[in-house]
């Protein structure tokens, strides 16, 4: 079976219904995408797919045909994301275990709607769990990507 | 208890000496019990000074910061502590958790642990307190809890920085034949300003690590400061947003193999049969193990991959003998009820005489009510998990764990080898909050390791075992009552709680030989200690005999000690007509410190402002592990349910060594309050637990969650932690802000039983 990662194919042989996140991380090491509840309800695993965010713990890989990005795709060029950097401008993680997941979810979100309200935001990241509360610290730093890119 | 009363006297002047002075007086000669435990491992030409800093020819600077980093930004300020005396910038640094090692002993955890209040400064307090320092030092148990970490670091951390430019000076003062104390440090370098010339740390390191540190020197003072004090950039926050495999279920290792487990459900119960045949035949699976211990009674399915073995592990057959405890949360409870009722009490707090004062007090003046809070699950993002390898008489073991000595000591014993040759490698914690220092994990993986004929092997658990297995928030109940006085204020307060005891859980699953003897403080701790005077008031705590396994969770018995107290006082309030802000203000105002904070929350929310129809605040206080913090919480009526608006959090730590990380633990603390008040429980049917994954155990999500705002204050003159003082206080406040909104008091936990949040 083929799987393109990251602008990269693989070839992997698995039983078709081993969902993505098990792929990605036993088969082929690649580790951003975190195991949290495995039934979609916590969004650590968010990653996209064809550019759409999915939860990789619930898409088996028999069911994929298209690409899949990580969060480490998502600086192709050793440069940091405007979201990545806006987490860092903001210091938002505290543990990182969600974070991957949170940013996956924030960069579809400002592709889907470049300035979001605060209501946009809920909606958008009330699927990706954190525990150690960050969610206030994960607003300002997706208010202050959006207003980079208003700004560029 | 001879050998500690005998200790205990010695250090005290010790203890004094070094508080008072802030001197390092030959630091590391007397208190070298331990030896450097990175002496062991430096690269080609490193060298190391002490426990916390390893330099190499090329100027590399490696801190040790020996404290789990489970979010709480604690590696970065440990390294500032190090980094302000060593004068390097923490950019420039490598900071890493190092190995495990008693020299890395939290001495601050157990000193902490005495019965007494933290305003309580009395000799005999004192006394006690250096003494458990010693017992601590003694253990020499490396540990990440009770909010000490900085506080614990303090001086020695800033020590260990300072001692080494020292030598360093000493070594560059040698080379050009000046006085040392001409030199001057900055950037990891020395300048001799007279010459002009440069030396960087690294050039020096091999000459320097070879001298004795001056016996005196003297620790700079706060107003020169350069890091200290001053918001820093987190050391691990680019690896953080950039999806680095920096977690204990990260570690990938040559040759390894995947496993997960599956323990019985009805806690501490045997396995009664086991049939595997077909699992074993699954595809990638290695096999099937039995795992018995102490702490719980399972098996494990070693595979290829992690969902393969998730999958076998379904596939298996077990049965299950039942727990010890009652099957249900109707018996669960009528056990606590009943330790309420005829328990043996023990009195953390007993001022004036509370017995005389209602034997007399008039019907009308008694104000009366009962609590109770569920058992809660800790939840951390990251899954239980730990990776193990044993080969040739080595294991290795990486876990993201809080105790580190511990780890090595039972894993080293569940495989039959010695406590030296077991080695722990700390990663970074997917979150902690108390659960990671249990280790029931790292020696399930040190277990699962014995079958894998020198394979490292990570042992993975699914979303429902962390959530079943987990070693839970004590469930609670309490019995309060208070007698009014003529002007509504409280002359007579009695509580009596009960919950299972944290220590006897703890130690007979990991000590077996031992039986834990005594009260457990942690019980009425954030009711018997907090800093109110009151003429008659006492408060008692009986251990509540069911054998369900309860752990440390963030705040411990804080966490629900914060909502009985001050959720009573609420209604003590509302009872004598008083103001609960300015009732607290009155109560407290012998406490400069707690004045203070309840001043400055009362400014940050405009507190006894006029709000719009179908908005409402609650007030709450609560000093704990040493940090005294006050908080509003601000709700609104949206058609019937409620929505948490806004939190304000006023705290006082003594010293903030950081506000950026400071302020984000309170946040953080607060939204784990939070959180487990508006909709988080753990029942039991039939012997097991009834929740299993995020759909049924549901943390706060982002729409449901407050702005916050802090402000900090630093008069208290005792330092005080940062990890979980925020978490008590809200809990209360928000209930009190649900009374304020509807008038409905709901003494029970979650209030999403009686409200429906959005």
């Amino acid at each position: 079976m083929k799987l393109n990662v990251n602008g990269r194919d693989h070839e992997i042989e698995v039983e078709p219904e081993m969902p993505l996140l098990w792929v990605l991380r036993d088969e082929l090491s690649i580790l951003g995408p975190k195991f949290g509840c495995g039934i979609a309800q916590c969004g650590a695993c968010t990653v996209f797919l064809d550019g759409e965010p999915v939860r990789s713990c619930s898409v088996t890989v028999g069911e994929i045909s298209g690409a899949v990005t990580t969060i480490e795709g998502l600086m192709p060029d050793g440069r940091m994301h405007p979201v990545q950097q806006a987490w860092l401008d903001e210091q938002v993680a505290q543990c990182g275990y969600c974070q991957a997941g949170q940013i996956m979810t924030a960069v579809a979100l400002l592709e889907a709607i470049p300035n979001p309200t605060d209501e946009d935001i809920d909606n958008a990241m009330s699927g990706n769990l954190c525990r150690c509360g960050t969610y206030p610290r994960i607003r300002a730093a997706i208010r202050r990507a959006a207003s980079a890119n208003a700004g560029a | 208890m001879g050998t500690l009363g005998k200790i205990a006297r010695r250090t005290f002047l010790i203890g004094t000496g070094l508080v008072a002075g802030g001197l390092a007086v030959g630091y590391y000669y007397y208190h070298r019990p331990y030896p450097n435990p990175l002496e062991g491992e430096l690269e080609d030409g490193e060298v190391t000074f002490n426990p916390y800093v390893k330099i190499s020819p090329d100027n590399t600077i490696t801190l040790v910061a020996p404290r789990a980093e489970m979010g709480q930004g604690v590696s970065t300020t440990l390294a500032a502590l190090v980094a302000e005396e060593l004068d390097v910038r923490l950019d420039q640094v490598i900071v890493e958790h190092g190995p495990a090692g008693h020299a890395y002993a939290n001495t601050t955890m157990l000193e902490e642990g005495v019965p007494f209040p933290h305003f309580d400064e009395s000799t005999i307090a004192e006394l006690m307190r250096s003494g458990m320092a010693v017992a601590g030092k003694f253990l020499g148990l490396q540990g990440t809890g009770g909010s000490t970490s900085i506080v614990d670091g303090y001086y020695k951390m800033r020590q260990a920085g300072a001692a080494a430019r020292e030598v360093m000076k000493l070594a560059a003062a040698k080379r050009l034949g000046v006085e040392p104390g001409t030199l001057w440090t900055a950037d990891g370098a020395i300048t001799d300003p007279a010459s002009g010339k440069i030396f960087t740390y690294g050039e020096l390191a091999a000459e320097a690590a070879a001298l004795a540190p001056p016996s005196e020197i003297r620790l700079r003072e706060k107003a020169d400061w350069k890091i200290l004090g001053k918001p820093q950039k987190r050391i691990d926050m680019r690896a953080k947003v950039t999806g680095a495999p920096i977690f204990g279920i990260d570690v990938r290792l040559p040759e390894m193999l995947f496993a997960t487990l599956r323990m019985n459900p009805y806690r501490g119960g045997p396995i009664v049969g086991l049939e595997a045949s077909a699992a074993e035949k699954m595809r990638g699976v290695v096999k099937v193990i039995r795992l018995e211990t102490s702490i719980a009674n399972g098996f494990a399915v070693i595979a290829d991959n992690t969902w393969r073995a998730f999958q076998a592990a379904d596939a298996v057959q077990a049965e299950w003998g039942k727990g010890a405890y009652p099957p249900d949360d109707a018996g669960i409870f009528d056990a606590l009820d009943e330790a309420l009722k005829s328990g043996e009490a023990s009195y953390g707090r007993d001022d004036g005489n509370v017995e005389r004062a209602f034997a007399d007090a008039p019907r009308e003046r008694i104000v009366e009510a009962e609590y109770r809070v569920p058992y809660l699950a800790h939840a951390t993002m990251e899954p239980m998990n730990a990776t193990a390898r044993l080969k040739d008489g080595r294991l290795d073991i990486w876990a993201p764990n809080q105790m580190p000595t511990l780890v090595r000591q039972l894993a080293a014993k569940a495989v039959g080898i010695e406590t030296e040759n077991c080695f722990v490698h700390t990663t970074y914690l997917g979150g902690g909050f108390g659960r990671r220092g249990d280790v029931d994990y790292a020696i399930y993986a040190a277990l699962v390791a014995k079958e894998t004929d020198g394979r490292p092997v990570q042992v993975t658990w699914t979303r429902e075992e962390d959530t079943q297995q987990d070693m839970y928030r004590p469930a609670a109940v309490g019995r309060f009552r208070a007698r009014l006085g003529d002007d509504g204020l409280p002359v007579a307060v009695d509580m009596r709680i009960a919950a299972p005891s944290i220590i006897a859980s703890i130690l007979p699953r990991y000590f077996p030989s031992l039986s834990p003897v005594g009260p457990d403080k942690s019980i009425t701790d954030g009711s018997a200690n907090q800093p109110y005077v009151i003429a008659n008031y006492r408060v008692g705590g009986v251990k509540a005999p069911v054998a369900i396994p309860v752990g440390f969770w963030r705040s411990v018995g804080n966490s629900f000690n914060g909502f009985f107290h001050e959720g009573f006082l609420d209604e003590i309030a509302v009872a004598g007509k008083l103001d609960p802000l300015d009732m607290r203000r009155k109560l407290m105002a012998a406490y400069p410190t707690a004045v203070n904070v309840v001043d400055k929350v009362a400014a940050m929310s405009r507190w006894g402002e006029t709000l719009p129809a179908g908005t409402a605040k609650g007030f709450a206080f609560t000093l704990s592990f040493g940090t005294w913090v006050a908080q509003v919480v601000q709700v609104t009526d949206v058609g019937g349910r409620v929505r948490i608006e806004k939190v304000w959090c006023a705290a006082d730590p003594g010293q903030v060594m950081d506000p950026a990380i400071f302020e984000a633990q309170m946040m953080s603390g607060i939204v784990y309050g939070l959180s487990s008040a508006i909709g988080e429980e753990i029942t039991f049917a039939d012997g097991a637990v009834q929740q299993s994954n995020f759909h049924d155990y549901g943390p706060m999500r982002m729409f449901q969650c407050p702005q916050i705002e802090v402000g900090l204050l630093e008069t208290a003159h005792r330092m005080g932690g940062a990890g979980e003082p925020g978490t008590p206080p809200a809990i209360a406040a928000l209930a009190n802000a649900v009374h304020a909104l509807t008038g409905k008091r709901i003494r029970s936990m979650p209030l999403s039983k009686e409200v429906e949040f959005v």
